[in-house]
């Protein structure tokens, strides 16, 4: 994975609370057996009318060149529902390397993680205030420091990130491999759970 | 101090905590099916490694699949793709596969519990939001990512933070007409669709304890719908004689093992939740939602709020539900014309389900102009529905009985609700464009669904019994 520490870039607002993973990839695209190329139907039925690529909604900030960036600012509860990893795929592929919003739903913040896209949960008003930043307002995260800035006006706040993840980001490492190194661990744990004196003898 | 359900499966499935971060947790079993599992094949397949435990892995084609004449091959390019590259990875990995034409074939959260793989204490996981399902059983099952199937996949572990607690006690007796659906959407409209992130619920009290299996399957399915990584309730006689005789149900003396070990599966009286909500069974009316969140619901009965009623902060979020909808503030939902209705999904497509809807529609009519898809949750209930001649009541009404997949509850596969139109559906979402782009969905229990079938518009089912 690819290491990720300072983002600094413009940003895109989307101000529509609870996006659900239907939104940002509708299901109708989920029967690729490969990771590459959701981001052209990254949020399909938002960005155009009638599932015509020839005609953007002008109303969808996607299609507003006035915006751009490598961040999502998006209301709270951003990517509930279904845990199509797709949705991650998707903005990523799109070139979003972070996602802001007050608050994330679990498994979507999982799958962010995973793929190398952030997600900077911030306090409700701090969300507001990047809301109210003109399009050429740049916001910094520092994955190292847990901090995301309004460059243009110095405000600051901290972010929670747990300890194992950031060190993992910081380094491009993945869970995968961290799970195949001890993998030693989890054929004692399974001898141990098959013997007589498990209570949840023979489980699995 | 006491431990509750949840901690005493988390703290044995503990293979390693991190310092400052995740648990490793072992997973007993393993779902997968055809949307979420090609890429993690493919990580497999790019390390040059076996799936690690195949016996605790067992696979269906559910999503991406047709409900009727299943036998021909799938039209779609793309979606017969990925069911044959399911099949071929599977037999690459040594994973059993409950495919098309297989007798065992059906939406992955009904067949794990109707062939006894679903048991008591088990954590369980697949890459599909609806897993929480299988916590009915009392255990600790959870949706996971396309990366976490993969590591599942590799090691048969997953890296979690322990989520916080929170039970949901419901006591009382239940009103008439009022099923699990109306329980869970009635839950939902309280707390909201982001009110249980970050929580895993126990779902307790004496009208939990009233329901059947089946119906505790539909309530632990929509936790997720509020935002809660799952749900669960502790097992006990009703769990065990549901389990008891099933395909991969213990026998014997195992049967008599597990089951003494089944029997210390319950939150101890001092345990500890970090949240707890207490609600009324008598306050739950038969519910509908009105919304493009499974927490805009209301009674059948009542009206969809009118901006008054509406917080400040909420209100754009009404606005652009109600405009997507059609639907208009301050007015009665009772009396609005439907165009489909649906009656399926991994929330309510067990043959409960399709017997509770059987015998209300027994010698009715559907409307006419009304579309009524009814799609078993698995071959198995679709089989039993014939033996049963509830095939025989549903084509008498007009009803479609169809073959068994998630069908029409995501606009994946053929079955898709046409734009603008109004579909009365028992699955669990009712996104914008859920049902097929531009798709308007009404959430409701079997009965209501069914009742609406037969009216051609939202209609208190009470007012149809006999």
């Amino acid at each position: 994975m690819q290491k990720l520490e300072i983002i600094k870039s413009r940003f895109i607002p989307l101000k529509i609370e609870n996006v659900d993973t239907d939104q940002i990839i509708p299901a109708r695209f989920l029967k690729a057996t490969t990771k590459e190329g959701f981001g052209k139907n990254l949020f399909r039925d938002w960005r155009y009318e009638n599932n015509d690529e020839t005609k953007p909604r002008k109303d969808f900030v996607l299609n507003n060149s006035t915006y751009s960036g490598e961040i999502l600012v998006a209301e709270k509860n951003f990517g509930c529902g279904s845990s199509r990893e797709h949705a991650a795929w998707a903005l990523k592929d799109y070139g979003f390397h972070a996602v802001v919003s007050s608050f994330f739903a679990d498994i979507f913040k999982n799958n962010a993680l995973n793929n190398g896209v952030l997600p900077v949960q911030v306090s409700e008003p701090f969300l507001q205030k990047i809301f109210q930043q003109g399009p050429d307002s740049e916001l910094t995260i520092d994955l190292g420091n847990q901090k995301i800035r309004i460059d243009g006006t110095g405000e600051e706040e901290s972010f929670d990130i747990s300890a194992y993840k950031k060190t993992c980001l910081l380094n491009g490492y993945n869970d995968i491999d961290f799970l195949i190194s001890i993998k030693n661990d989890i054929e004692i744990f399974e001898s141990k759970k098959h013997s007589e004196n498990s209570k949840s003898y023979q489980l699995v | 101090m006491g431990k509750t359900l949840f901690e005493k499966i988390w703290e044995d499935h503990i293979v390693k905590q991190i310092e400052e971060g995740p648990s490793v947790l072992y997973i007993d079993k393993h779902f997968i099916h055809e949307v979420t599992s090609p890429q993690a094949f493919t990580g497999l397949n790019n390390r040059g490694i076996k799936l690690f435990r195949p016996r605790q892995t067992v696979a269906t084609a559910d999503h991406n699949v047709p409900t009727l004449h299943q036998e021909l091959p799938i039209k779609e390019e793309l979606s017969r793709l990925q069911v044959e590259a399911l099949k071929k990875n599977c037999a690459e990995h040594g994973v059993e596969l409950y495919g098309l034409g297989h007798p065992y074939q059906g939406i992955v959260h009904v067949i794990g519990p109707e062939l006894g793989i679903t048991q008591p204490g088990m954590t369980i996981v697949c890459g599909d939001s609806h897993t929480s399902t299988h916590g009915a059983f009392g255990t600790i099952a959870f949706g996971i990512g396309t990366s976490e199937v993969e590591m599942v996949m590799t090691t048969q572990c997953l890296l979690q933070s322990k989520p916080k607690l929170m039970r949901i006690n419901i006591n009382g007796e239940l009103n008439n007409a009022v099923v699990s659906k109306d329980i869970i959407l009635y839950i939902i409209s309280k707390i909201s669709a982001s009110g249980a992130t970050g929580y895993f619920v126990e779902y307790a009290g004496s009208a939990i304890r009233s329901l059947s299996m089946e119906a505790r399957m539909t309530i632990c399915n929509m936790s997720i719908e509020m935002g809660a990584r799952g749900g669960m309730i502790a097992p006990d006689e009703t769990t065990f004689n549901y389990i008891k005789g099933r395909r991969f149900a213990p026998q014997g003396e195992e049967w008599e093992k597990k089951l003494a070990y089944w029997k210390t599966l319950y939150s101890d009286a001092d345990a500890t939740f970090d949240r707890e909500i207490n609600i009324n069974a008598a306050e739950i009316e038969p519910m509908i939602t009105y919304g493009t969140n499974p927490g805009m619901g209301i009674p059948v009965t009542g009206h969809i709020p009118s901006f008054s009623e509406i917080d400040d902060k909420e209100r754009a979020s009404f606005e652009k539900a109600l405009r997507y909808m059609g639907l208009e503030a301050g007015v009665n939902i009772k009396g609005k014309k439907v165009d489909y209705v649906f009656i399926g999904s991994c929330t309510n497509s067990r043959i409960e389900d399709l017997r509770m809807v059987a015998s209300f529609v027994k010698g009715k009519k559907k409307a006419a102009g009304v579309e009524v898809w009814v799609v078993p949750g698995s071959h198995q209930v679709e089989m039993q529905a014939r033996e049963e001649g509830i095939d025989k009541i549903f084509e008498d009404a007009g009803f479609m009985l169809r073959q068994s997949g998630c069908s029409a509850c995501l606009g994946m596969n053929e079955d898709k609700i046409p734009a603008g139109k109004y579909c009365i559906s028992t699955s669990n979402r009712n996104f914008e464009g859920r049902q097929g782009a531009g798709a308007r969905t009404l959430l409701a229990s079997p009965l209501t669904a069914a009742a609406a079938a037969i009216t051609g518009m939202v209609t208190d089912v009470r007012e149809l019994f006999n």
